[in-house]
């Protein structure tokens, strides 16, 4: 088959990281092809390169054997290559058929009148072609996520898309859309065009897809054919075993009684539908325990819930012994456990306030900075002054607003406030995420000498090398249930890895 | 092409060198104006000043123009902090005169003293009240709280005026002479008149020197307590404040209270310290309520930079009152009042953002990263 689009040799680099590095990919015509990766691999960045969102720092577009470059995202368009980004990018109030037309400069959206009836046919006919059942008179608020990805899809389609990028298509649907959604791949792929789609849950690739090209730190490592490769062989190729950035370590201390244990817990996702769905969990003291899993199987509900940052449905966190009330973060803090959340520039600390009052986010109310209803602002910058000392946070003083500091810095802020609390009980979601080699060593050393010290440390990840090199115990999630317990010691990627990816091999 | 960015930083020389300029290039502005209109734009400017800040009488006019900005200013400002909109300052300065007027006719001249601050608290009861309508839907039905805010302007505007004018009301004065040819509210008696403080030539009123010990306590506890460093997180990032464990909800509540109860104690002032009556034609087409959220803007919501700039804007405003004449119309006045109003508002983007001429592509792509 003669290839579609190819991309030789794509650099892009951001400040502080090389977010593709002469990465090299080929896609033919009439293929369903995966682009796989772990999230930082750089699969976004490639196809806002692709969409012309990005232009390369080096490197070539070579589409149907022509090169190109493309000015903006409208040249892209023009070329035939049509994205559904993983939030989509429709009018609420509008209808279907408005939607689909919108941006539309070429056919009928140019002109100064509008048809609703002719676009509302040929939006029709267009569905039924491709399997796509969309009412083009409903309004986009009135369709549920699954029926909002078809009209993206759709929009595509009527702009004589050739080329179909899918951002993580499946995130947002149930198995049986996620189904629906392939057989329209496969329809489109038949007819010639070429369908990218990226992800990186290993089944859905396998069962979508003619062949993969498997990213990792921004570069290509492999195209294979899905025919060939098993979950097993992906899941290696996907994770990497020989660039561990982080080896294991023994600890010191012991593993001591269950400080924090989670019993039958289910939660509500922001968008309605059970998030977790009866969740076991147990905590000793001294132990790291992981949850493992694929983005949005239920981590940072689980984490907001024990946090008591969102109220549970149903079941029990139990800190030493003591149930709490939940869906209160204070009671949370009181009991003893300690949150670095996932969003550690927004959640973890308010951006524009300085490091000394971020220091005392939780700990304001305390004797030790205040004077009846007066805080005590010395007394915070001289605590904050300490921490920033002993935690080497660089960058600036106690007065610096939070949000200047860079990544790393900023998550020793966080860190030195949450471990400064005496915690029981330490929550670390993602705690390393988009930070270089040098932090990622140093955040790891707090979490070992915090478990060391005897704190239960329930440290959430998608990093399955972070995994590895902390965890006692991981715990694998998936749709928002524990789907398996191993023990770290004893374990392998592979293994890990088939159960995020829903246990069947 | 023509495009604002952000600026990461904000320079310190700008937040100088912008006011600075705006306030010239409104001067340069209104000079064409002038000249189209056929005056004399040094003539008119010297006037200007002068009626608004150059003499003892000028000034003391300036302060009485300038009280009732100093409260709304003060009570959109002390909202705006925690990111709450609250634009309903006009309404809730009308319910801190109506509360205030009922208090001082009440106590009648019986209390002596007293009736001053019993108008002040009833004044500030009325305010908060009519806050805490739209706190309360904010607060557990996260309704927008503009609209309903600016909503219950209107409903107050009405409620003042039928006290006044559709009904034999409490307020209503129905014995005077007077009162039989033109409906007005019933004079408050001798005790209701808040004190003047006469310092060299210059009279202060009682509600102005109120004000500013409201802004210096606003301030202290917006930077000195754990109550204001709860509603400093809440108003940067709501996410941290629940991650905290911050009560957001009583916050949403309390500081829309406290935002009312000073317009209402406005409200009250223009009782007491003024109009010595419930005077609903002149406090709604005065529109102090919304000259307060400018002045809060202006003043970048720090209580001390609101007091000077209801200052400036009060001389201004009063300044133009003694422009206008048969050579000058009233509608100049307010073309004049415009552009400077214009200009300082214009210069805020400037701090904020910064210019760029040119094309796109490429710093398109860097804006994204």
């Amino acid at each position: 088959m003669p290839s579609a689009v190819e991309l030789r040799d794509i650099t892009k680099r951001f400040p502080g990281v090389v977010a593709n590095d002469g990465v090299r990919f080929e896609a033919a015509e009439g293929e369903v092809h995966a682009l796989l990766g772990e999230n930082g691999a750089g699969k976004s960045t490639l196809s806002n390169i692709l969409t012309g969102l990005y232009r390369p720092d080096e490197g070539e577009i070579v589409l149907w054997g022509e090169p190109v470059s493309f000015a903006s995202p409208r040249d892209a368009l023009d070329a035939g290559i049509g994205m559904v980004h993983q939030h989509f990018r429709l009018v609420p109030p509008f209808t279907v058929a408005e939607n689909v037309i919108l941006g539309d400069h070429r056919g009928e959206g140019k002109k100064f009148m509008v048809h609703p009836r002719r676009i509302e046919r040929n939006v029709a006919e267009l569905g039924k072609r491709y399997r796509i059942a969309v009412d083009p008179r409903a309004r986009i608020w009135q369709l549920s996520l699954g029926e909002q990805q078809r009209v993206e899809i759709l929009k595509a389609l009527y702009r004589q898309a050739r080329i179909l990028i899918l951002d993580e298509p499946t995130a947002v649907l149930t198995p049986q859309e996620a189904e629906s959604l392939f057989e329209t791949l496969r329809v489109m792929a038949d007819e010639g065009r070429t369908v990218i789609f990226i992800s990186h849950k290993l089944h859905e690739v396998k069962a979508v897809a003619d062949r993969v090209t498997v990213l990792r730190d921004g570069r290509t490592i492999d195209t294979v054919d899905t025919g060939s490769a098993t979950p097993r062989s992906l899941a290696a190729l996907m994770v990497g075993r020989e660039v561990s950035l982080a080896e294991r370590v023994e600890r010191d201390g012991e593993i001591g009684a269950p400080v924090l244990e989670v019993r039958g817990l289910w939660a509500h996702g922001d968008r309605g539908g059970d998030a977790l769905r009866g969740v076991d969990l147990q905590v000793r003291t001294g132990e790291i325990v992981a949850i493992a899993g694929v983005a949005g199987n239920g981590q940072r509900e689980l984490a907001e819930t024990i946090t008591g940052m969102r109220a549970a449905a149903d079941g029990q966190v139990v800190v030493d012994g003591r149930p709490l009330r939940g869906g209160d973060a204070r009671e949370a803090i009181r009991a003893g456990i300690a949150h670095v959340p996932e969003d550690r520039l927004h959640t973890g600390v308010a951006p524009s306030l300085s490091i000394a009052s971020n220091v005392v986010l939780k700990s304001y109310r305390g004797k030790q900075v205040t004077r009846g209803p007066l805080l005590r602002l010395r007394a915070i910058r001289d605590h904050a002054a300490s921490l920033i000392r002993r935690y080497d946070v660089r960058g600036g003083g106690p007065e610096l607003p939070a949000r200047q500091l860079s990544g790393g810095n900023l998550q020793k802020v966080v860190l030195a406030r949450e471990f400064h609390g005496d915690p029981r009980v330490l929550v670390v979601a993602s705690p390393t995420r988009g930070l270089d080699v040098a932090a990622i060593e140093t955040v790891h050393r707090y979490l070992r000498d915090a478990a060391s010290s005897g704190v239960g440390v329930l440290l959430i990840s998608e990093d399955l090398d972070e995994i590895l090199a902390l965890a006692d115990r991981v715990a694998v999630i998936y749709e928002g249930a524990i789907v398996g317990e191993v023990d770290a010691g004893a374990t392998t990627v592979e293994e890990i890895g088939l159960l995020m990816a829903g246990g069947a091999g | 092409m023509i495009r604002f960015e952000r600026r990461l930083r904000q320079p310190g020389w700008l937040s100088v060198a912008v006011p600075v300029g705006s306030v010239i290039v409104a001067f340069g502005l209104m000079t064409l104006v002038l000249l189209a209109t056929g005056h004399s734009p040094g003539h008119t400017f010297s006037r200007l000043l002068d009626t608004g800040f150059g003499s003892k009488v000028a000034i003391n006019e300036t302060f009485v123009s300038a009280t009732p900005l100093l409260f709304t200013g003060l009570c959109a400002a002390v909202a705006f902090r925690m990111q709450l909109f609250n634009i309903g300052g006009e309404g809730q300065l009308y319910a801190g005169a109506i509360l205030g007027a009922a208090a001082g006719i009440a106590l009648g001249n019986h209390s002596g003293w007293l009736s001053v601050p019993a108008m002040i608290v009833a004044g500030a009861v009325g305010g908060a009240a009519l806050a805490l309508v739209p706190a309360i839907l904010r607060a557990f039905l996260s309704t927008n709280e503009i609209i309903t805010s600016l909503m219950l302007n209107y409903v107050a505007a009405l409620v003042i005026n039928y006290l006044i004018f559709d009904s034999q009301s409490y307020w209503r004065d129905t014995s005077s002479p007077t009162a039989k040819v033109f409906p007005q509210g019933k004079n408050l008696p001798e005790a209701a008149n808040w004190p003047l403080a006469h310092v060299g030539g210059l009279y202060l009123p009682f509600g102005l020197l109120l004000g500013v010990v409201l802004a210096a306590v606003i301030w202290v506890l917006y930077t000195r307590t754990r109550f204001g460093f709860e509603v400093q997180v809440i108003g940067d990032s709501p996410r941290a404040a629940t991650y905290a464990g911050m009560r957001t909800r009583r916050k949403i509540l309390a500081v829309m209270a406290l935002s009312g109860a000073v317009a209402g104690i406005g409200g009250a002032s223009q009782d007491g310290d003024f109009r010595h009556t419930l005077d609903p034609r002149g406090l709604t087409a005065a529109g102090y309520g919304y000259a307060g959220i400018v002045i809060a803007a202006l003043g970048r919501y720090n209580p001390f930079a609101v007091c000077l700039i209801a200052f400036l804007l009060g001389g201004l405003q009063n300044a133009g009152f003694a422009l206008q004449g048969v050579d000058f119309p009233s509608g100049l006045v307010g073309v004049m009042q415009g552009l400077i109003l214009f200009c300082a508002l214009g210069g805020e983007l400037l701090v904020r953002y910064r210019v760029r001429l040119g094309s796109r592509g490429a710093q398109r792509a860097e804006a994204t990263a």
